[in-house]
């Protein structure tokens, strides 16, 4: 049984159709990654999944259980954590805590393993108000309070939005470790680089999902030839390069630039050629990553 | 002049913590310079000393050759600012926003309307002109924001985490706009969390704990530190952080 089964989810607002029709299903105990920018529709999903915005249409199972007709005991084996901080600011650490676990009738102590892994660096805080503390340690709490009763499925919606890269890593960490307790995890995030957590990811834009897989069988569908440009004068190098005949798609990648060709037809060397008045350029074969397949599919969406 | 930043000693102290700690450096004209740091490491505090908002404890400096300690309203009218968290007035259209901003930064009616109306066409929104900021899709909003920030040609504009939470396509034709403004001779003085992007900078500096832990071109902090990317470098950077 998949822990989480969508089909056909459609919601709107007004004009706007925030999911247009998706479909998707998690397994028990995967990590899923929802990428894709503001906007796009991924804060609305996470909440339907938490059973707080209703569905136009199409069905969501949850563990097995219909989301409208379940949704009370659905949301005794979900945790949720909303992208805006939503805890007691006035009240402390171990407050808060104690109070999410006595709505589910527990105490702190009964589920501590479960949320050990995240609420380890907090300890030094537990009598400091939850206004007072810093993002990353408030992010901690949240997440804390949304394991306290040992949920099946977590909901995570932007977790690391506005986070240093040295704390979204530790909060990668953290995730690996709720992940080993056989908890499964959907999380949106706009970062490119979060798949690599991921057992499986979903593109998503403009309310729908681009692809859907694990992170490597995405990058191996990736079908067009694609090469790495090396140069001291990157921004000269690609305005030149967007105007040469083989030129799909170009852009800046990290010190290098990223360049699919429009089909076989072309090589490397025709290219190189066409740069020779940037004597230092240098064209090499790259693989391509989630980045790219995310770079050509919104190409592809805007060209047709 | 050829330093458009020049701060020595610069401390700036809340009570008893010392946000930004001693720092000194320089900031050369027309570069594109990447100013990292973990969060609370004291980039913010830095900014507003540089923008003229907020004096320095101790220290001395220029910015655009203007007294930090001194001349800090003038500094204003040399810089551009932008903050992802704000820029622009939402419930004002495109037009009234530019406007506004236009005439804060001092320039004539006829400046702006005849301005407004390349920079409309050159954002493709010309008929989104008289449409409510808060309709714009949120790359549109980010564009438009720079825009703004450097539509008097400042000497320099500083941007705060300028793109986060869009597709990799706005945040790549973001950084072109910052390429554009850089060749047309304006510095550029940017906060990211995306370390690809701090790849994209003339030279980065790092700060830890309030203090400059390393600075240079991302190819030079990359063989200093021996690591393959600038992301690797901020994260061994960052742990040395006792801050909490």
């Amino acid at each position: 049984m998949n822990a989480i089964e969508v089909q056909h989810l459609t919601k709107t607002f007004g004009k706007t159709t925030a999911l247009g029709d998706i479909s998707f299903s998690v397994a028990q105990g995967e990590i899923f990654g929802t990428i894709g920018p503001d906007g796009a529709g991924k804060s609305t999903l996470i909440r339907s999944l938490a059973t707080l915005a209703l569905p136009d249409s199409g069905t969501i199972q949850m563990l097995g259980m219909d989301l409208l007709k379940d949704y009370k005991t659905i949301r005794t084996k979900i945790g949720y954590m909303p992208e805006i901080f939503s805890l007691y600011q006035d009240l402390t650490v171990e407050e808060n805590l104690e109070f999410y676990a006595s709505l589910f009738d527990i105490s702190i102590a009964d589920n501590y393993q479960i949320i050990e892994p995240v609420f380890r660096q907090l300890e030094p805080f537990r009598k400091r108000r939850a206004g007072k503390l810093s993002g990353g340690m408030k992010q901690k709490l949240a997440l804390s309070c949304a394991l306290i009763h040992n949920p099946q499925i977590l909901l995570l919606d932007e977790p690391t939005r506005g986070v240093d890269p040295v704390s979204r890593k530790e909060f990668w960490n953290i995730l690996g470790d709720i992940k080993k307790q056989g908890i499964t995890i959907v999380f949106s995030t706009s970062y490119m680089d979060e798949v690599s957590i991921c057992d499986k990811i979903g593109l998503f834009n403009k309310g729908k999902f681009l692809c859907i897989g694990a992170p490597a069988e995405i990058a191996d569908e990736f079908a067009d030839p694609i090469y790495l440009i090396k140069s001291a004068q990157l921004y000269k190098v690609l305005l030149k390069a967007r105007q040469w005949e083989g030129t799909r798609q170009c852009y800046m990648f990290g010190d290098s630039i990223h360049i699919v060709f429009k089909d076989g037809s072309y090589s490397p060397e025709a290219l190189k050629t066409f740069l020779a008045e940037f004597a230092d350029a240098e064209v090499s074969a790259v693989e391509a990553n989630i980045e790219d397949c995310f770079m050509n599919l919104l190409n592809s969406e805007r060209h047709g | 002049m050829d330093k458009i930043i020049e701060v020595q000693h610069l401390t700036k102290k809340f009570g008893n913590f010392v946000a930004v700690d001693d720092i000194s450096f320089d900031v050369r004209c027309g570069e594109i310079f990447g100013f990292l740091g973990a969060n609370g490491a004291g980039k913010s505090t830095a900014i507003k000393m540089f923008c003229g908002l907020s004096r320095p404890t101790s220290g001395t400096g220029t910015i655009a050759g203007l007294d930090i300690n001194r001349q800090f309203e003038k500094i204003k009218q040399h810089i551009g600012y932008m903050s992802q968290r704000f820029s622009l007035y939402e419930d004002l259209t495109v037009r009234e926003n530019i406007t506004l901003f236009g005439g804060i930064y001092g320039l004539s009616r006829s400046d702006i309307k005849a301005k407004a109306k390349v920079l409309l066409e050159k954002l493709e929104i010309s008929h989104k002109a008289d449409d409510l900021v808060s309709s714009l899709p949120l790359g549109d909003k980010q564009k438009l924001a720079f825009s703004v920030s450097i539509f008097h040609h400042p000497e320099i504009v500083f941007l705060d985490e300028p793109t986060g939470g869009v597709d990799p396509a706005s945040r790549r034709r973001f950084w072109e706009m910052i390429y554009e403004a850089a060749e047309s001779g304006i510095t550029v003085f940017v906060t990211t969390h995306f370390m690809d992007e701090a790849e994209y900078c003339n030279r980065i500096c790092m700060m830890v704990d309030g203090r400059i832990k390393a600075l240079g071109t991302p190819s030079e902090l990359k063989a200093e530190y021996g690591c393959d990317t600038i992301n690797d470098v901020f994260c061994k950077m960052a742990v040395t952080a006792t801050r909490q």
